[in-house]
Protein backbone atom coordinates (compact mmCIF):
# COMPACT_ATOMS: atom_id res chain seq x y z
CA UNK A 1 0.00 0.00 0.00
CA UNK A 2 1.19 3.63 -1.13
CA UNK A 3 1.90 5.81 2.16
CA UNK A 4 0.52 9.33 1.86
CA UNK A 5 2.17 12.00 2.94
CA UNK A 6 4.05 15.42 2.75
CA UNK A 7 6.82 15.60 -0.03
CA UNK A 8 9.65 16.30 1.98
CA UNK A 9 9.33 13.58 4.11
CA UNK A 10 8.73 11.45 0.59
CA UNK A 11 11.87 12.91 -0.83
CA UNK A 12 13.97 12.33 2.75
CA UNK A 13 13.08 8.77 2.80
CA UNK A 14 13.47 7.61 -0.84
CA UNK A 15 15.98 9.43 -2.54
CA UNK A 16 19.61 8.83 -1.13
CA UNK A 17 22.87 10.13 -2.24
CA UNK A 18 24.01 7.96 -5.12
CA UNK A 19 20.84 6.84 -6.03
CA UNK A 20 19.62 6.43 -9.88
CA UNK A 21 17.00 8.90 -9.77
CA UNK A 22 14.45 8.90 -12.87
CA UNK A 23 12.00 11.72 -12.85
CA UNK A 24 9.52 10.97 -16.09
CA UNK A 25 7.17 13.42 -17.57
CA UNK A 26 6.90 14.27 -21.30
CA UNK A 27 6.47 17.50 -21.50
CA UNK A 28 3.08 16.68 -19.58
CA UNK A 29 2.75 16.11 -15.45
CA UNK A 30 6.50 16.89 -14.83
CA UNK A 31 7.78 16.27 -11.45
CA UNK A 32 9.11 20.08 -10.90
CA UNK A 33 8.28 20.49 -6.99
CA UNK A 34 9.78 16.73 -6.01
CA UNK A 35 12.62 17.66 -8.07
CA UNK A 36 13.32 20.83 -6.75
CA UNK A 37 12.42 19.14 -3.47
CA UNK A 38 15.12 16.92 -4.34
CA UNK A 39 17.63 20.37 -4.56
CA UNK A 40 16.83 21.81 -1.43
CA UNK A 41 17.69 18.34 0.71
CA UNK A 42 21.19 18.52 -0.96
CA UNK A 43 21.55 15.14 -2.36
CA UNK A 44 24.59 14.46 -4.20
CA UNK A 45 25.76 12.06 -7.19
CA UNK A 46 22.61 11.05 -8.18
CA UNK A 47 22.41 9.27 -11.61
CA UNK A 48 19.38 11.37 -12.90
CA UNK A 49 17.66 8.91 -16.08
CA UNK A 50 14.79 10.49 -18.11
CA UNK A 51 14.06 10.56 -21.82
CA UNK A 52 13.45 14.68 -21.78
CA UNK A 53 15.42 16.16 -19.25
CA UNK A 54 14.59 19.89 -19.52
CA UNK A 55 14.60 22.68 -16.99
CA UNK A 56 14.24 20.80 -13.87
CA UNK A 57 17.24 18.53 -14.94
CA UNK A 58 18.79 21.48 -15.54
CA UNK A 59 18.26 22.75 -11.92
CA UNK A 60 19.44 19.77 -10.51
CA UNK A 61 22.39 19.44 -12.44
CA UNK A 62 22.82 23.05 -11.85
CA UNK A 63 22.71 22.51 -7.97
CA UNK A 64 25.04 19.81 -8.38
CA UNK A 65 23.11 16.82 -7.55
CA UNK A 66 24.65 14.85 -10.50
CA UNK A 67 27.55 13.23 -11.11
CA UNK A 68 25.60 11.27 -14.39
CA UNK A 69 22.79 11.58 -16.64
CA UNK A 70 21.15 8.94 -18.70
CA UNK A 71 19.07 10.17 -21.35
CA UNK A 72 17.62 10.52 -24.94
CA UNK A 73 16.97 14.80 -25.59
CA UNK A 74 18.23 17.52 -23.44
CA UNK A 75 16.42 20.57 -24.36
CA UNK A 76 14.03 23.65 -23.28
CA UNK A 77 11.33 23.07 -25.35
CA UNK A 78 10.30 25.82 -27.68
CA UNK A 79 13.30 27.74 -26.56
CA UNK A 80 16.55 26.20 -27.01
CA UNK A 81 19.71 25.17 -24.55
CA UNK A 82 19.34 23.60 -21.00
CA UNK A 83 22.58 26.09 -20.16
CA UNK A 84 23.29 24.77 -16.79
CA UNK A 85 23.52 21.03 -18.79
CA UNK A 86 25.95 22.24 -21.33
CA UNK A 87 28.49 24.39 -18.70
CA UNK A 88 28.24 20.71 -16.99
CA UNK A 89 28.93 18.94 -20.30
CA UNK A 90 31.41 21.31 -21.72
CA UNK A 91 33.36 23.31 -18.59
CA UNK A 92 32.53 20.08 -15.43
CA UNK A 93 30.55 23.19 -13.56
CA UNK A 94 29.41 22.64 -10.91
CA UNK A 95 30.91 19.44 -10.87
CA UNK A 96 31.87 17.22 -14.04
CA UNK A 97 28.62 15.29 -15.62
CA UNK A 98 28.99 11.87 -17.02
CA UNK A 99 26.59 11.15 -19.84
CA UNK A 100 25.33 8.08 -20.93
CA UNK A 101 23.01 8.85 -24.45
CA UNK A 102 20.53 7.22 -26.41
CA UNK A 103 17.72 7.63 -28.69
CA UNK A 104 13.87 8.06 -27.10
CA UNK A 105 13.08 4.56 -28.43
CA UNK A 106 15.96 3.28 -27.17
CA UNK A 107 15.31 4.98 -23.57
CA UNK A 108 11.33 3.85 -24.00
CA UNK A 109 12.97 0.47 -24.39
CA UNK A 110 14.95 0.48 -21.21
CA UNK A 111 11.73 1.41 -19.23
CA UNK A 112 9.62 -1.25 -20.76
CA UNK A 113 12.18 -3.95 -19.95
CA UNK A 114 12.59 -2.67 -16.82
CA UNK A 115 9.10 -2.83 -15.91
CA UNK A 116 8.83 -6.11 -17.48
CA UNK A 117 11.36 -7.60 -15.31
CA UNK A 118 13.83 -8.67 -18.22
CA UNK A 119 17.32 -7.76 -18.81
CA UNK A 120 17.29 -6.06 -21.89
CA UNK A 121 15.04 -5.12 -25.02
CA UNK A 122 15.35 -5.46 -28.38
CA UNK A 123 14.37 -2.84 -31.37
CA UNK A 124 15.48 -1.86 -34.71
CA UNK A 125 17.71 0.90 -33.24
CA UNK A 126 20.48 3.49 -33.83
CA UNK A 127 21.83 1.57 -37.23
CA UNK A 128 24.06 3.59 -38.96
CA UNK A 129 24.60 6.09 -36.25
CA UNK A 130 27.66 7.24 -34.05
CA UNK A 131 25.42 6.78 -30.83
CA UNK A 132 26.80 2.85 -30.68
CA UNK A 133 30.69 4.51 -30.51
CA UNK A 134 30.00 6.47 -27.54
CA UNK A 135 27.33 4.97 -25.36
CA UNK A 136 28.33 1.15 -24.05
CA UNK A 137 24.60 0.64 -23.86
CA UNK A 138 23.84 0.08 -27.18
CA UNK A 139 24.63 -3.03 -28.79
CA UNK A 140 23.83 -5.79 -32.05
CA UNK A 141 21.90 -8.74 -31.30
CA UNK A 142 21.05 -11.54 -33.48
CA UNK A 143 17.82 -12.30 -33.67
CA UNK A 144 17.75 -16.60 -32.58
CA UNK A 145 14.77 -17.51 -35.09
CA UNK A 146 15.51 -14.73 -38.36
CA UNK A 147 19.16 -14.45 -37.99
CA UNK A 148 18.58 -11.03 -38.50
CA UNK A 149 20.86 -8.26 -36.93
CA UNK A 150 18.85 -5.87 -34.32
CA UNK A 151 19.91 -3.40 -31.73
CA UNK A 152 19.77 -4.42 -27.74
CA UNK A 153 19.46 -2.21 -24.69
CA UNK A 154 19.56 -2.93 -20.76
CA UNK A 155 16.92 -2.74 -18.69
CA UNK A 156 16.47 0.53 -16.99
CA UNK A 157 16.03 -0.20 -13.21
CA UNK A 158 16.17 3.06 -11.18
CA UNK A 159 16.32 3.10 -7.32
CA UNK A 160 13.73 5.55 -7.41
CA UNK A 161 10.59 7.17 -9.75
CA UNK A 162 9.11 9.96 -9.50
CA UNK A 163 6.36 10.91 -11.08
CA UNK A 164 3.30 13.82 -11.06
CA UNK A 165 -0.47 12.98 -11.64
CA UNK A 166 -3.30 14.26 -11.44
CA UNK A 167 -4.99 12.90 -8.30
CA UNK A 168 -5.22 10.16 -5.86
CA UNK A 169 -7.68 8.33 -3.39
CA UNK A 170 -7.32 7.77 0.32
CA UNK A 171 -5.93 4.05 -0.41
CA UNK A 172 -2.52 5.60 -2.55
CA UNK A 173 -4.24 4.20 -6.11
CA UNK A 174 -3.16 7.26 -8.61
CA UNK A 175 -5.31 8.28 -11.48
CA UNK A 176 -2.96 10.28 -14.47
CA UNK A 177 -4.74 10.98 -18.08
CA UNK A 178 -4.00 13.26 -20.99
CA UNK A 179 -0.33 12.34 -22.18
CA UNK A 180 1.58 9.63 -20.24
CA UNK A 181 5.32 9.51 -21.64
CA UNK A 182 6.93 6.87 -20.13
CA UNK A 183 5.59 7.32 -16.44
CA UNK A 184 4.00 3.69 -16.17
CA UNK A 185 6.98 2.34 -17.43
CA UNK A 186 9.58 4.06 -14.61
CA UNK A 187 7.37 3.34 -11.95
CA UNK A 188 6.90 -0.45 -12.47
CA UNK A 189 11.12 -0.43 -12.97
CA UNK A 190 11.94 1.16 -10.27
CA UNK A 191 12.68 -0.56 -6.94
CA UNK A 192 10.91 2.55 -5.10
CA UNK A 193 8.41 4.93 -6.18
CA UNK A 194 6.79 8.57 -5.54
CA UNK A 195 3.50 10.50 -7.01
CA UNK A 196 2.74 13.64 -6.34
CA UNK A 197 -0.82 14.52 -7.10
CA UNK A 198 -2.52 17.87 -7.73
CA UNK A 199 -5.16 16.37 -5.22
CA UNK A 200 -6.11 13.56 -3.17
CA UNK A 201 -10.23 12.59 -3.44
CA UNK A 202 -12.41 9.75 -1.95
CA UNK A 203 -13.55 8.01 -5.15
CA UNK A 204 -11.34 7.91 -8.38
CA UNK A 205 -14.01 8.60 -11.04
CA UNK A 206 -13.75 7.19 -14.59
CA UNK A 207 -12.24 9.63 -17.31
CA UNK A 208 -11.25 9.26 -20.93
CA UNK A 209 -7.94 7.42 -21.40
CA UNK A 210 -7.00 7.20 -17.75
CA UNK A 211 -4.87 4.81 -16.06
CA UNK A 212 -5.01 3.70 -12.79
CA UNK A 213 -1.59 2.61 -10.82
CA UNK A 214 -2.76 0.45 -8.41
CA UNK A 215 -1.73 1.58 -4.65
CA UNK A 216 0.57 -1.49 -3.77
CA UNK A 217 2.77 -0.63 -7.22
CA UNK A 218 3.40 2.98 -5.54
CA UNK A 219 5.87 3.27 -2.35
CA UNK A 220 4.45 6.97 -1.94
CA UNK A 221 2.09 9.33 -2.39
CA UNK A 222 2.16 13.30 -1.59
CA UNK A 223 -0.06 16.06 -2.45
CA UNK A 224 1.36 18.58 -4.26
CA UNK A 225 -1.04 21.12 -6.30
CA UNK A 226 0.81 22.72 -8.97
CA UNK A 227 3.90 20.40 -8.21
CA UNK A 228 3.93 20.05 -12.13
CA UNK A 229 4.68 23.84 -13.20
CA UNK A 230 5.55 25.19 -15.53
CA UNK A 231 4.85 21.88 -17.14
CA UNK A 232 0.89 21.29 -17.01
CA UNK A 233 -1.40 18.76 -15.65
CA UNK A 234 -3.98 18.17 -17.96
CA UNK A 235 -7.59 19.18 -16.33
CA UNK A 236 -5.70 21.17 -13.63
CA UNK A 237 -3.80 23.69 -15.01
CA UNK A 238 -2.26 24.96 -18.24
CA UNK A 239 1.85 25.34 -19.44
CA UNK A 240 3.71 28.54 -18.19
CA UNK A 241 5.29 29.27 -21.44
CA UNK A 242 7.09 32.15 -20.22
CA UNK A 243 8.35 30.35 -17.12
CA UNK A 244 10.06 28.40 -19.96
CA UNK A 245 11.61 31.90 -21.87
CA UNK A 246 12.18 33.22 -18.67
CA UNK A 247 14.58 30.40 -17.26
CA UNK A 248 16.69 30.99 -20.67
CA UNK A 249 18.80 33.72 -19.33
CA UNK A 250 18.62 32.37 -15.33
CA UNK A 251 20.27 29.09 -16.59
CA UNK A 252 22.86 31.19 -19.07
CA UNK A 253 24.59 32.71 -16.23
CA UNK A 254 25.93 31.02 -13.01
CA UNK A 255 25.60 33.91 -10.81
CA UNK A 256 21.30 34.60 -12.20
CA UNK A 257 21.74 30.86 -11.50
CA UNK A 258 23.34 31.33 -8.21
CA UNK A 259 20.48 33.59 -7.13
CA UNK A 260 17.86 31.59 -8.18
CA UNK A 261 19.30 28.59 -6.20
CA UNK A 262 19.51 30.55 -3.25
CA UNK A 263 15.66 31.31 -3.29
CA UNK A 264 14.49 27.77 -3.96
CA UNK A 265 16.79 27.14 -0.72
CA UNK A 266 14.75 29.24 1.80
CA UNK A 267 11.36 28.23 0.31
CA UNK A 268 10.83 25.23 2.44
CA UNK B 1 12.40 42.77 -51.42
CA UNK B 2 9.65 40.35 -51.43
CA UNK B 3 6.61 40.41 -48.97
CA UNK B 4 7.14 37.53 -47.66
CA UNK B 5 10.45 36.40 -45.12
CA UNK B 6 13.27 33.18 -46.43
CA UNK B 7 11.44 31.70 -43.59
CA UNK B 8 7.65 31.91 -44.60
CA UNK B 9 8.88 30.96 -48.25
CA UNK B 10 10.91 27.99 -46.60
CA UNK B 11 8.08 26.54 -44.03
CA UNK B 12 5.22 26.80 -47.05
CA UNK B 13 7.77 25.04 -49.72
CA UNK B 14 7.83 22.25 -47.06
CA UNK B 15 4.02 22.37 -46.55
CA UNK B 16 3.82 21.82 -50.48
CA UNK B 17 5.66 18.79 -50.05
CA UNK B 18 3.00 17.12 -48.38
CA UNK B 19 -0.09 15.80 -49.54
CA UNK B 20 -3.20 13.57 -49.30
CA UNK B 21 -3.47 11.25 -46.24
CA UNK B 22 -0.07 11.07 -45.71
CA UNK B 23 1.07 9.58 -42.06
CA UNK B 24 3.56 11.96 -41.00
CA UNK B 25 5.93 11.61 -37.88
CA UNK B 26 6.69 14.88 -37.13
CA UNK B 27 9.41 17.30 -35.39
CA UNK B 28 8.76 20.05 -33.00
CA UNK B 29 9.59 23.63 -34.76
CA UNK B 30 9.97 23.88 -38.70
CA UNK B 31 8.49 20.58 -39.48
CA UNK B 32 5.76 20.95 -37.11
CA UNK B 33 4.75 24.49 -38.71
CA UNK B 34 5.00 22.87 -41.97
CA UNK B 35 3.06 20.42 -41.65
CA UNK B 36 0.18 22.30 -39.21
CA UNK B 37 0.36 24.66 -42.84
CA UNK B 38 -0.63 21.93 -44.73
CA UNK B 39 -3.20 20.86 -43.10
CA UNK B 40 -4.86 23.89 -42.86
CA UNK B 41 -4.40 24.80 -47.00
CA UNK B 42 -4.32 22.04 -49.53
CA UNK B 43 -3.87 18.70 -47.26
CA UNK B 44 -6.97 18.61 -44.50
CA UNK B 45 -6.34 15.11 -44.09
CA UNK B 46 -2.67 14.29 -43.18
CA UNK B 47 -2.62 12.65 -39.68
CA UNK B 48 0.34 13.97 -37.84
CA UNK B 49 1.72 11.68 -35.21
CA UNK B 50 3.54 13.41 -32.32
CA UNK B 51 6.50 11.91 -30.72
CA UNK B 52 4.72 12.60 -27.25
CA UNK B 53 2.00 9.42 -27.88
CA UNK B 54 -0.52 11.30 -30.26
CA UNK B 55 -1.78 10.04 -33.27
CA UNK B 56 -3.94 12.45 -35.79
CA UNK B 57 -3.75 15.75 -34.08
CA UNK B 58 -5.48 18.41 -34.98
CA UNK B 59 -4.21 21.72 -33.32
CA UNK B 60 -5.68 25.11 -34.28
CA UNK B 61 -2.59 26.59 -33.22
CA UNK B 62 1.24 26.15 -33.49
CA UNK B 63 1.75 23.93 -30.76
CA UNK B 64 4.49 25.40 -28.18
CA UNK B 65 6.16 22.18 -27.08
CA UNK B 66 6.05 18.44 -28.14
CA UNK B 67 3.56 17.60 -25.57
CA UNK B 68 0.80 20.55 -25.62
CA UNK B 69 -2.39 20.06 -24.72
CA UNK B 70 -3.86 21.16 -27.91
CA UNK B 71 -1.80 17.98 -29.04
CA UNK B 72 -3.59 15.40 -26.97
CA UNK B 73 -7.12 17.20 -27.21
CA UNK B 74 -7.14 17.29 -30.39
CA UNK B 75 -5.99 13.37 -31.14
CA UNK B 76 -7.39 10.51 -32.63
CA UNK B 77 -6.33 8.43 -29.79
CA UNK B 78 -3.32 9.09 -27.12
CA UNK B 79 -1.19 6.46 -26.83
CA UNK B 80 2.14 5.71 -24.10
CA UNK B 81 5.54 6.90 -25.81
CA UNK B 82 7.03 3.14 -25.97
CA UNK B 83 3.71 2.37 -27.93
CA UNK B 84 4.48 5.63 -30.37
CA UNK B 85 8.05 4.20 -31.08
CA UNK B 86 6.96 0.01 -30.78
CA UNK B 87 3.59 -0.35 -32.69
CA UNK B 88 3.07 3.09 -35.07
CA UNK B 89 7.16 4.06 -36.53
CA UNK B 90 9.20 0.62 -36.08
CA UNK B 91 6.73 -1.70 -38.03
CA UNK B 92 6.82 0.90 -40.79
CA UNK B 93 3.18 2.60 -40.49
CA UNK B 94 4.24 6.14 -40.84
CA UNK B 95 4.91 7.32 -44.86
CA UNK B 96 6.77 10.60 -44.04
CA UNK B 97 9.39 11.64 -41.27
CA UNK B 98 9.63 15.25 -40.97
CA UNK B 99 12.91 16.51 -39.29
CA UNK B 100 14.80 19.23 -38.51
CA UNK B 101 18.64 19.11 -38.33
CA UNK B 102 21.64 21.26 -36.57
CA UNK B 103 23.69 20.21 -39.05
CA UNK B 104 23.02 18.13 -42.03
CA UNK B 105 25.46 16.52 -44.85
CA UNK B 106 26.27 16.24 -48.50
CA UNK B 107 24.54 12.64 -48.29
CA UNK B 108 21.42 13.94 -45.69
CA UNK B 109 22.99 12.97 -42.44
CA UNK B 110 21.85 15.07 -39.84
CA UNK B 111 23.57 16.24 -36.53
CA UNK B 112 21.62 17.09 -33.41
CA UNK B 113 24.20 16.03 -30.97
CA UNK B 114 27.31 17.84 -30.61
CA UNK B 115 29.33 20.19 -32.76
CA UNK B 116 33.08 19.66 -33.02
CA UNK B 117 35.43 16.61 -33.30
CA UNK B 118 35.76 15.65 -29.55
CA UNK B 119 31.96 13.89 -28.90
CA UNK B 120 33.26 14.10 -24.74
CA UNK B 121 34.53 17.81 -25.21
CA UNK B 122 32.32 19.24 -27.36
CA UNK B 123 32.67 22.91 -28.78
CA UNK B 124 28.78 22.62 -28.66
CA UNK B 125 26.93 20.37 -26.44
CA UNK B 126 23.26 19.98 -28.75
CA UNK B 127 19.86 18.53 -27.53
CA UNK B 128 20.83 15.28 -28.91
CA UNK B 129 18.77 12.34 -30.66
CA UNK B 130 15.15 12.74 -29.31
CA UNK B 131 12.99 9.91 -31.73
CA UNK B 132 14.82 11.02 -34.64
CA UNK B 133 17.01 8.18 -35.35
CA UNK B 134 14.21 5.75 -35.67
CA UNK B 135 12.21 8.08 -37.37
CA UNK B 136 15.44 8.16 -40.12
CA UNK B 137 15.15 4.67 -40.09
CA UNK B 138 11.76 3.38 -40.37
CA UNK B 139 9.79 6.03 -41.83
CA UNK B 140 9.26 4.92 -45.98
CA UNK B 141 10.82 8.54 -46.75
CA UNK B 142 12.02 11.17 -44.47
CA UNK B 143 11.83 15.30 -45.51
CA UNK B 144 14.47 17.21 -43.85
CA UNK B 145 13.73 21.24 -42.96
CA UNK B 146 16.27 23.22 -42.08
CA UNK B 147 18.14 26.90 -42.30
CA UNK B 148 20.79 26.95 -44.34
CA UNK B 149 24.19 28.19 -44.20
CA UNK B 150 27.81 27.14 -44.73
CA UNK B 151 27.51 25.92 -40.89
CA UNK B 152 24.52 23.63 -40.86
CA UNK B 153 24.85 22.43 -44.56
CA UNK B 154 28.25 20.48 -44.17
CA UNK B 155 30.65 18.20 -46.02
CA UNK B 156 30.52 15.85 -43.07
CA UNK B 157 28.61 16.20 -39.85
CA UNK B 158 30.53 15.93 -36.50
CA UNK B 159 28.37 13.06 -35.24
CA UNK B 160 25.66 10.96 -37.23
CA UNK B 161 22.75 11.49 -34.74
CA UNK B 162 20.38 9.99 -37.51
CA UNK B 163 21.61 7.89 -40.32
CA UNK B 164 20.60 9.55 -44.07
CA UNK B 165 22.59 7.96 -46.76
CA UNK B 166 25.98 7.75 -45.02
CA UNK B 167 28.75 7.85 -47.65
CA UNK B 168 26.16 7.01 -50.58
CA UNK B 169 23.85 4.89 -52.45
CA UNK B 170 23.95 1.33 -51.19
CA UNK B 171 24.60 1.99 -47.48
CA UNK B 172 20.94 1.78 -46.12
CA UNK B 173 20.46 -1.31 -47.69
CA UNK B 174 23.93 -2.57 -46.58
CA UNK B 175 22.54 -1.90 -43.27
CA UNK B 176 19.35 -2.94 -43.32
CA UNK B 177 17.57 -0.23 -43.09
CA UNK B 178 14.09 -0.29 -44.48
CA UNK B 179 12.74 3.55 -45.61
CA UNK B 180 14.03 5.04 -47.79
CA UNK B 181 15.67 8.07 -45.71
CA UNK B 182 15.97 11.40 -47.13
CA UNK B 183 13.97 11.80 -50.30
CA UNK B 184 14.14 15.79 -49.98
CA UNK B 185 15.70 18.28 -48.09
CA UNK B 186 13.74 22.00 -47.89
CA UNK B 187 15.74 25.34 -46.69
CA UNK B 188 15.27 29.01 -46.70
CA UNK B 189 17.06 28.94 -50.21
CA UNK B 190 16.18 25.74 -51.84
CA UNK B 191 15.09 22.38 -52.53
CA UNK B 192 17.64 19.16 -52.89
CA UNK B 193 17.17 15.97 -54.04
CA UNK B 194 19.43 12.75 -53.66
CA UNK B 195 20.95 11.61 -56.72
CA UNK B 196 19.37 8.62 -57.95
CA UNK B 197 22.91 7.23 -58.08
CA UNK B 198 25.17 8.66 -55.48
CA UNK B 199 22.51 9.34 -53.40
CA UNK B 200 24.49 12.82 -52.81
CA UNK B 201 22.02 15.97 -52.24
CA UNK B 202 21.74 18.15 -55.10
CA UNK B 203 20.34 21.50 -55.55
CA UNK B 204 16.85 21.18 -57.83
CA UNK B 205 15.13 24.29 -57.14
CA UNK B 206 15.70 27.45 -56.04
CA UNK B 207 13.10 29.66 -54.25
CA UNK B 208 11.39 32.77 -55.93
CA UNK B 209 14.14 35.57 -55.08
CA UNK B 210 17.06 33.41 -54.94
CA UNK B 211 20.48 33.47 -56.51
CA UNK B 212 22.34 30.35 -56.92
CA UNK B 213 25.58 31.98 -56.05
CA UNK B 214 23.36 32.62 -52.77
CA UNK B 215 22.83 28.87 -52.45
CA UNK B 216 26.40 27.92 -53.09
CA UNK B 217 27.55 30.41 -50.91
CA UNK B 218 25.43 28.66 -47.69
CA UNK B 219 26.83 24.97 -48.72
CA UNK B 220 29.92 23.30 -47.09
CA UNK B 221 30.76 21.37 -50.08
CA UNK B 222 31.22 21.27 -53.89
CA UNK B 223 27.54 21.77 -54.63
CA UNK B 224 26.24 19.86 -57.56
CA UNK B 225 22.75 21.43 -59.75
CA UNK B 226 20.83 19.62 -61.81
CA UNK B 227 20.59 20.32 -65.35
CA UNK B 228 17.13 21.61 -65.45
CA UNK B 229 16.71 23.72 -62.15
CA UNK B 230 13.61 24.34 -61.04
CA UNK B 231 12.07 27.59 -59.29
CA UNK B 232 9.85 27.60 -56.81
CA UNK B 233 6.88 29.16 -57.11
CA UNK B 234 6.35 32.14 -54.60
CA UNK B 235 3.73 32.25 -51.47
CA UNK B 236 0.30 32.37 -52.45
CA UNK B 237 -1.99 34.85 -50.86
CA UNK B 238 -3.88 32.14 -49.43
CA UNK B 239 -0.65 29.85 -48.08
CA UNK B 240 0.68 33.64 -46.14
CA UNK B 241 -2.41 34.13 -44.84
CA UNK B 242 -2.75 30.80 -43.42
CA UNK B 243 1.29 30.82 -42.27
CA UNK B 244 0.77 34.02 -40.50
CA UNK B 245 -2.90 32.82 -38.68
CA UNK B 246 -1.09 30.00 -37.59
CA UNK B 247 2.05 31.96 -35.85
CA UNK B 248 -0.08 34.79 -34.70
CA UNK B 249 -2.92 32.22 -32.50
CA UNK B 250 0.36 30.57 -30.90
CA UNK B 251 1.26 33.91 -29.44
Amino acid sequence: MAEIGTLADAVGELVGDGDVVALEGFTHLIPTAAGQEIIRQGRRDLTLVRMTPDIVYDQLIGAGCARKLVFSWGGNPGVGSLHRFRDAVQNSWPVPLEIEEHSHAGMANRYVAGASGLPFAVLRGYVGTDLPSVTATIKPITCPFTGEQLTAVPALNPDVAIIHAQRADRQGNVQLWGLLGVQKEAVLAARRSLVTVEEVVDELTPVPGAIVLPSWAVTKVAEVPGGAHPSYAQGYSERDNAYYAEWDPISRDREAFAQWLAGIKEAA
Amino acid sequence: MTDWTSDEMMAIAAARALSGRQRVFVGIGLPSTAANLARRTHAPDLVLVYESGTLGSKPDRLPASIGDGVLAETADAVISVPEVFNYWLQPGRIDVGFLGAAQLDRFGNINTTTIGDDYHHPKVRLPGAGGAPEIAASCREVYVVVRQSSRSFVEKVDFITSFGHGTGRGDRERLGLRGAGPTLVITDLGVFRPDPETAELVLTDVHEGVELDAVRAATGWDLKVVATLGRTPPPTAEELTALRALKEASK
